[in-house]
């Protein structure tokens, strides 16, 4: 059959199209962050000054270490796309896995700062939280459930170059067809940007 | 076809690294920043320089602008009506208020 022959000769691909198939996702991720800062912003707007008091309560070193991590993350994982663009697998692969590496430790630092914010009896539904004062109950409860959010694209994120990097290895990324590889990309920067609104939100506004 | 569109498309390693010294100047700016008090414009500045590092992550860590025009009018118009959106809220918010 020709047809066939024609599939099996020419394999159909538009990178173009894919891109702009992530690029349409990414929207969508834009409403889901957006609509949780609209809400911040009017409980913010409400709540001026039990905000600032809460936000004393964040580490801003944590904060201001994770922000560098991710925007390293985000500049390793634009390296690698230009690394297999050049024919270089390995080298791409070695950013790929640096990549990765940086997201745990974001989840790491996470994971410490959570974890001292629970020890401090200061998660939803506690007895210190229900003693504080609305706004800053407020506080909390944007805090974790953005941060919780952005944490889970995080894991998303590394599991999802995890794949990338294992395609690399096998060869189906290459340096005619790298298209996968940009798709996770963009989706890892879009965490990274949303990450660079979430730091000054809530942990510089003391 | 598809291939040179492909190859037509790239960086070099230099300038990401440019870019990422400049958002890591940014964030020490922001945080350097965020001590003084500016009254109303405090938010103002913080959510600038967000927007200042956001954009460079936009047009050169993902590639808009060695992109095709279409990508950016997309993006354009989606942060337009995000743009509207956050207006009308706060426009409604405020007259509710003075209720």
């Amino acid at each position: 059959m020709t047809t066939e022959q024609h599939t099996i000769g020419h394999v159909h691909r538009d990178d173009i199209g894919s891109r702009m198939g992530m690029w349409l996702f990414l929207f969508t991720e834009l409403l889901l962050f957006g609509g949780m800062f609209f809400l911040y912003s009017v409980y913010r707007f409400m709540n001026v000054e039990a905000f600032h008091v809460a936000a004393k309560e964040l580490n801003t070193l944590i904060g201001c270490f994770n922000t560098a991590i991710l925007l390293t993350s985000s500049l390793t994982m634009a390296l690698s796309i230009t690394a297999i663009q050049k024919d270089n697998k390995n080298l791409s692969i070695f950013f790929q896995v640096v990549t990765i590496v940086l997201a745990l430790g974001f989840m790491v630092n996470k994971y410490f700062e959570w974890t001292a914010k629970i020890d401090h009896g200061l998660f939803p539904g506690s007895e210190t939280m229900l003693g504080l004062e609305q706004g800053e109950i407020l506080f909390f409860g944007l805090y974790y459930v953005m941060t919780g959010l952005h944490g889970l694209h995080v894991i998303i994120g590394a599991v999802l170059i995890g794949v990338m990097t294992r395609l690399t290895i096998k060869g189906v990324i290459n340096k005619d067809s790298f298209v996968k590889l940009e798709s996770a990309g963009l989706y890892w920067h879009l965490v990274d940007i949303i990450w660079i609104f979430l730091f000054p939100l809530f942990y510089l506004i003391t | 076809m598809y291939k040179d569109e492909t190859h037509q498309h790239m960086h070099g390693y230099g300038i990401y690294i440019l870019v990422w010294l400049g958002l890591l100047i940014l964030t020490g700016t922001t945080v350097a920043v965020a001590g003084i008090d500016f009254g109303a414009l405090t938010i103002a500045t913080a959510l600038l320089i967000a927007a200042v590092k956001s954009y460079l992550v936009l047009t050169i860590f993902m590639h808009l602008r060695i992109e095709q025009k279409v990508f950016r009018i997309f993006l354009v118009v989606a942060i337009f009506f995000f743009v509207i959106s956050i207006v009308l809220l706060f426009a409604d918010y405020s007259f509710l208020t003075n209720l």
